[in-house]
């Protein structure tokens, strides 16, 4: 690979503690890498272990989630419900083959604009080092074998066509 | 006489529970032979490849395909069969989303050859040999079938235009499908042909499931005695019912065992197990991480658990490796 | 060329705007690129850049253009929605578009001020601004709910704020309730002498406002009272109050305190908390004499009826009202209000923490609340600056910043602790003949008047010393320290290090959170800030909001400030509950859940989730049914229905699914 590999990272923030820090962050000027992607939910208990595997699907390196912590969501408990859920998943994940730092939960709270800054450097690093994920890549490079026979039924003549042995 | 429409059953990778089915259907299939013309079905009739090949395209009216695909034989005859149908019917949960034979997307095909030709405790393979693709005999060339990289749900290789599922589909929905096929009462292209809705809404066991429930234990079905009247969840057991499309009308949860999920979802869930994970999870009763793990220990498989009929249909659909 | 994109893929017409926000975004992001680009996307059929888009033109120019391009859909890209999602709805709906057809991109907060490679900041603008592109087509047209407004207003505090709040509110003649959980209202200010830097009594300008809280017709005042449970929403609020047992009726006390003197225990031997433990109390007590409600109550720790059920009850023998009700128990009340204003103050720092000043340690050293106390004619020694030995300092060191601006123990500035640093300066000289010495890192005195009282200090002979104070110790090293306390500190000014014998150390603690902000706040389910008091919505426009509807905030339990802010809050918190009620209504945001009936299977997984109860199981139809109203549009009902039949407005699964296509597609 000639150029760095940039990771591709999904973000899924709640709307009244991740969100915000990450809007807090941005008002206090915090740099941070450029490669994590918001998307806004109202709380983590939106967020449908589907859409983690539909980013991973759709070409993230990535997939970050922001609650807020124990015991402090807007919803009550909607951040009890993101960890059980995601501690199933995280299992499925490695039982898939998807490397631990790719996917990542956090609780970050409206105040903590900083840890925003730390966790989306830190995990970039991480997915950075990991390397591309790129399962659409994949994707295509497994169903070559399609199009290959594909290709070749289509331009046998069908009275030839005579794989194996009658 | 004017032509009876013509059918084509076939299998790909599958267990012949498919083929069962059909035979399932009783003196019904009397009524399906007298109403069409079979040209393909190998499981009962002995008709060759060329017999196919040698028809128009499109001049079959129907064609029901069921297992996965997995080999390159099988491509071939599904494209084959694509060609020569006006509609393909994908016929089980293996055609529909890979079923069973689908889980072997977890090992990479070197994995399953080293296994199954070398390390498996019943070989005596001391050479190692494997199968070919191709070898030299006699100054012939024989060819058998590729194993593909991976096991595939027939419309991941060719168009399809409805579903039937279950694993296998139930009489009822095989006749229903027939029915509609020869009336042309066919519903929008895609649709799976039986209802859009989960489980539970047909299961007896409904009213017993409470509105509160906090699992805080997954048994599996030999570690207990199953209630036969009360729901499957409430007991701890992993039922895959409110997951699941209905349709089966509860076969399994009437026969005492817990749903393992092989209509597959919904057509507005793009992801079984992950869907069924969302659901059952966020109601389990621990908040600790220690303890949520601890009583995640009790699904020890869970792509096995989650993803028994559909892992080819899944957003990952294969092992990364 | 547009159109026909647009024809081909029978996609909702979008317009899009891009924002520089002056150079905010335009110094980081290509916004003319962004633009460019997003005009090549499907379906996008006006595609502009412009220098502010929430200004009066940039919002007219979006409604001329929907009306002009016949626009479906709207996404701008600017700051956070946070900020101004609302405003461009707004600009949305004067176009003549359903408000709920838009989608706002943060490209500032989450861009341009946190990047600074501008390739990467541009590149990810457009990811944004696909994802937004591609989500918009799926959204629907939406409706707010309008919910009425319950008129009654809950103050939780009865310190200077909660009582400002409160009467402002009554005043306009709104229904208020005053949970304190003391047994008198009055709060820190009651503990004060005099305030500065104009030095008016605090009892003198406290206690009528007291009495007004007391008599005014629409205020209920519950001391001795404390919120247990906050359920609802903006609006309308269902609110469960304990208030605990005095073990004396309130409405018959008439505040004779015949009783206090009637009490077997013949002197007071108890700690008295008002005092700061400077004097002594009986089980009967009262605070002070202007405490409000004026209601003796007993301490059970120590009242021996209470205790131990064997009294004469001398007490109640002489109380000809038969007051007391030894059998008193905590009782809940409910009360249902429109919105809450939360003044629930600061706690001093624990001047213990700070060991190298040997507060606990020597009995000379005291807190500058225990000094407020001393200083106090109604106070322990009546006004009267003396040691706990009864001898008269004849120097005394008041050392700023204790528990403040210190990285060891609280980082911020308390703000009061310079001006009240002077303040007990000047009355220490004015109820002593003692040198006093004020050891102060910065003097810090913005406000009216507050530099012209430091200027005042300075010519009253007051010594000042600029320098963090290292330690007070007993350890002398010359006759002249013999029994006394040392100061040691590093003069910055003269540049040397000084010991300073002194007979009084005076702490400056700072202003913390309450011990239990972090309860409170989340039963009223608001935040906090890092430091621990409570977070407003925003730092400079909305000072006394908090991130959920109908709950403000208001004095120290914001932020430390003194009395003069304080007050301006309360009557900002105040304002802000008066604009809620009187709008009559609230718009809920429309973002709830419904389950879509045809396709529920009745399975009963969402049930149990919903934090609110709004999630029932209909019988009759064996289906799952939401009570809009009581929905708060959380979406985890959405996200764990698995048969995917129930739907978050404005996050159904196709818009999230379509933002994560777009964000990822290249």
């Amino acid at each position: 690979m000639t150029e760095k590999f940039e990771p591709r990272i999904v973000a899924f923030f709640c709307n009244w503690c991740t969100y915000t820090a990450a809007d807090l962050a941005g008002v206090s000027r915090l740099k941070y890498a450029p490669n994590v992607s918001v998307i806004r939910v109202m709380c983590s208990g939106r967020v449908d272990p589907q859409f983690v595997l539909d980013a991973f699907a759709r070409g993230a390196d990535g997939v970050l989630l922001g609650g807020c912590h124990p015991g402090d969501c807007h919803y009550a408990e909607g951040n009890y419900k993101t960890l059980r859920r995601m501690r199933m998943l995280e299992r499925m994940l490695k039982a898939m083959g998807i490397h631990d730092g790719r996917f990542r939960l956090e609780w970050i709270s409206g105040a903590e604009g900083e840890k925003v800054r730390t966790v989306i450097n830190e995990m970039t690093e991480k997915v950075r080092a990991l390397g591309p994920l790129d399962l659409p890549g994949k994707t295509l490079e497994w169903d070559k074998e399609l199009k290959e026979l594909e290709a070749h039924v289509n331009q046998s003549a069908p009275k030839e066509e005579a794989v194996h042995a009658r | 006489m004017p032509d009876k429409p013509k059918v084509a059953f076939y299998w790909c990778a599958s267990c012949g529970g498919c083929e069962e089915a059909v035979v399932d259907l009783a003196e019904d299939i009397l009524k399906v032979v007298e109403a069409v013309d079979i040209v393909l079905w190998p499981v009962a009739m002995d008709f060759k490849k060329t017999d196919i090949e040698a028809r128009p395209d499109k001049s079959i009216v129907a064609s029901f395909i069921n297992g996965a695909v997995r080999t390159s034989e099988q491509e071939e005859w599904v494209r084959l069969l694509r060609k020569k149908s006006q509609v393909v019917v994908s016929f089980g949960a293996c055609a529909n989303s890979g079923g069973i034979p689908a889980l072997a997307n977890q090992s990479t095909t070197e994995d399953i050859m080293k296994y199954v030709y070398e390390d498996s405790p019943s070989n005596d393979n001391p050479a190692k040999t494997r199968p070919l693709t191709e070898c030299e005999d006699e100054g012939r060339t024989l060819t058998l079938p590729s194993m593909h990289g991976m096991v595939r749900s027939l419309d991941q290789v060719i168009d399809v235009e409805y579903y039937l599922p279950g694993c296998p589909p139930t009489p009822k929905l095989i006749m229903a499908a027939v029915q509609a096929l020869l009336t042309g009462k066919l519903p929008p292209v895609g649709t799976v042909l039986s209802p859009d809705m989960a489980l539970c809404d047909e299961c007896k066991r409904k009213d017993s499931k409470p509105a509160d429930l906090a699992l805080t234990e997954f048994k599996r079905p030999h570690q207990v005695i199953i209630d036969p009247e009360k729901c499957l969840l409430a007991q701890g057991l992993v039922c895959m019912g409110p997951a699941t499309r209905a349709g089966c009308e509860a076969l399994c949860p009437g026969g005492n065992m817990p749903c393992t999920g092989c209509f597959g979802p919904t057509s507005r869930v793009k992801d079984q197990g992950a869907k069924f994970v969302s659901s059952v999870f966020s109601n389990i009763a621990p908040k600790e991480q220690k303890e949520i793990d601890a009583m995640l220990d009790g699904i020890p498989d869970p792509i096995g658990t989650f993803y028994r009929y559909g892992l080819s249909k899944g957003l990952l659909r294969r092992k990364l490796n | 060329m547009s159109d026909n994109k647009n024809k081909q893929a029978d996609l909702p017409r979008v317009g899009f705007y891009i924002c520089h926000c002056g150079s905010n975004i335009a110094g980081t992001i290509d916004v003319v690129e962004v633009s460019k680009y997003v005009s090549g996307l499907p379906g996008v059929a006006v595609s502009r850049e412009y220098k502010y888009m929430c200004s009066d033109p940039g919002q007219e120019m979006i409604a001329q253009d929907i009306k002009d391009h016949k626009l479906e859909r709207l996404v701008v890209a600017a700051c956070s929605p946070n900020l101004h999602e609302e405003t461009f709805r707004k600009a949305a709906a004067k176009g003549g578009l359903n408000p709920f057809f838009f989608q706002m991109v943060n490209i500032r907060e989450h861009a341009s001020w946190v990047h600074t490679d501008k390739g990467a900041a541009t590149q990810k603008a457009m990811d944004l601004a696909r994802a937004a592109v591609a989500r918009v087509r799926h959204h629907q047209s939406l409706e707010k709910k309008r919910v009425p407004v319950d008129p009654n207003v809950l103050v939780v505090g009865g310190g200077i704020a909660g009582i400002h709040a409160a009467l402002t509110l009554a005043n306009a003649g709104k229904k208020v309730t005053l949970v304190e959980r003391e047994a008198t209202i009055g709060g820190h200010m009651a503990l004060f002498d005099k305030t500065f830097p104009t030095l008016d009594c605090a009892a003198c300008i406290l206690t009528p406002k007291m009495s007004a809280v007391k008599s005014h017709p629409n205020i209920k005042l519950w001391t001795y009272s404390e919120v247990e449970k906050v359920e609802g929403y903006v609006g309308n609020y269902k609110v469960k109050v304990k208030r605990k047992p005095r073990y004396v009726n309130e409405d018959l006390c008439v505040g004779c305190m015949e009783c206090i003197d009637a009490c077997v225990f013949k002197e007071a031997k108890f700690p008295d908390k008002f005092n700061q433990g400077l004097g002594k109390r009986k089980p009967v007590y009262i605070d002070f004499p202007q405490a409000t409600p004026k209601v003796v109550l007993l301490d059970p720790q120590t009242c021996i009826q209470l205790k131990t059920g064997k009294c004469k009850k001398s007490c109640a023998e002489v109380c000809d009202r038969k007051a007391f009700d030894f059998e008193q128990k905590e009782k809940f009340e409910e009360i249902q209000v429109g919105a809450i204003v939360l003044a629930t103050g600061f706690k001093a720092y624990d001047a213990k923490r700070d060991h190298q000043y040997g507060y606990g340690r020597y009995p000379g050293v005291y807190t500058a609340l225990e000094i407020e106390r001393l200083v106090n004619a109604s106070g322990p020694t009546s006004g009267e600056v003396v040691l706990r030995d009864g001898k008269k300092p004849k120097a005394v060191g008041i050392v700023h910043c204790v528990g403040s601006r210190d990285a060891k123990s609280n980082k911020w500035c308390s703000r009061v602790c310079c001006m009240y640093s002077l303040k007990l300066a000047h009355l220490i000289k004015e109820h002593s003949d003692a040198e006093v010495y004020n050891f102060y890192i910065d003097m810090r005195t913005p406000g009216k008047g507050y530099e012209e009282f430091y200027d005042k200090l300075l010519s009253e002979g007051v010594h000042f010393i600029r320098g963090r104070v290292s330690d007070v110790t007993d350890w002398a090293v010359t006759p002249e320290e013999e029994g006394r306390l040392v100061m040691r500190v590093e003069d910055t000014l003269a540049g040397f290090v000084r010991r300073i014998p002194v007979d009084m150390v005076v702490l400056s603690t700072g202003l913390e959170p309450q011990h239990d902000a972090q309860e409170v706040r989340r039963r009223f389910n608001i935040g906090c800030g890092s430091e621990g008091f409570f977070q407003e919505r925003h730092p400079k426009l909305a000072p006394v909001n908090t991130f959920t509807d109908g709950i403000y905030i208001a004095g120290a339990c914001q932020a430390p400030r003194d009395i003069p802010d304080t007050v301006a809050q309360a009557g900002a918190a105040a304002a802000e509950a008066l604009a809620l009620i009187d709008a009559g209504f609230v718009e809920l945001e429309p973002n709830t859940s419904h389950v879509i009936e045809d396709e529920c299977s009745g399975c009963k997984s969402c049930i149990p989730l919903c934090p609110y109860s709004a999630i029932s199981f209909e019988e009759n139809k064996k289906k799952a049914i939401i009570n809009e109203v009581l929905c708060k549009g959380c979406g985890v009902c959405a996200a764990a229905c698995p048969s995917g039949s129930i739907r978050q407005n404005l996050f159904e699964d196709d818009e999230i699914f379509s933002e994560i296509e777009g964000v990822l597609a290249k």
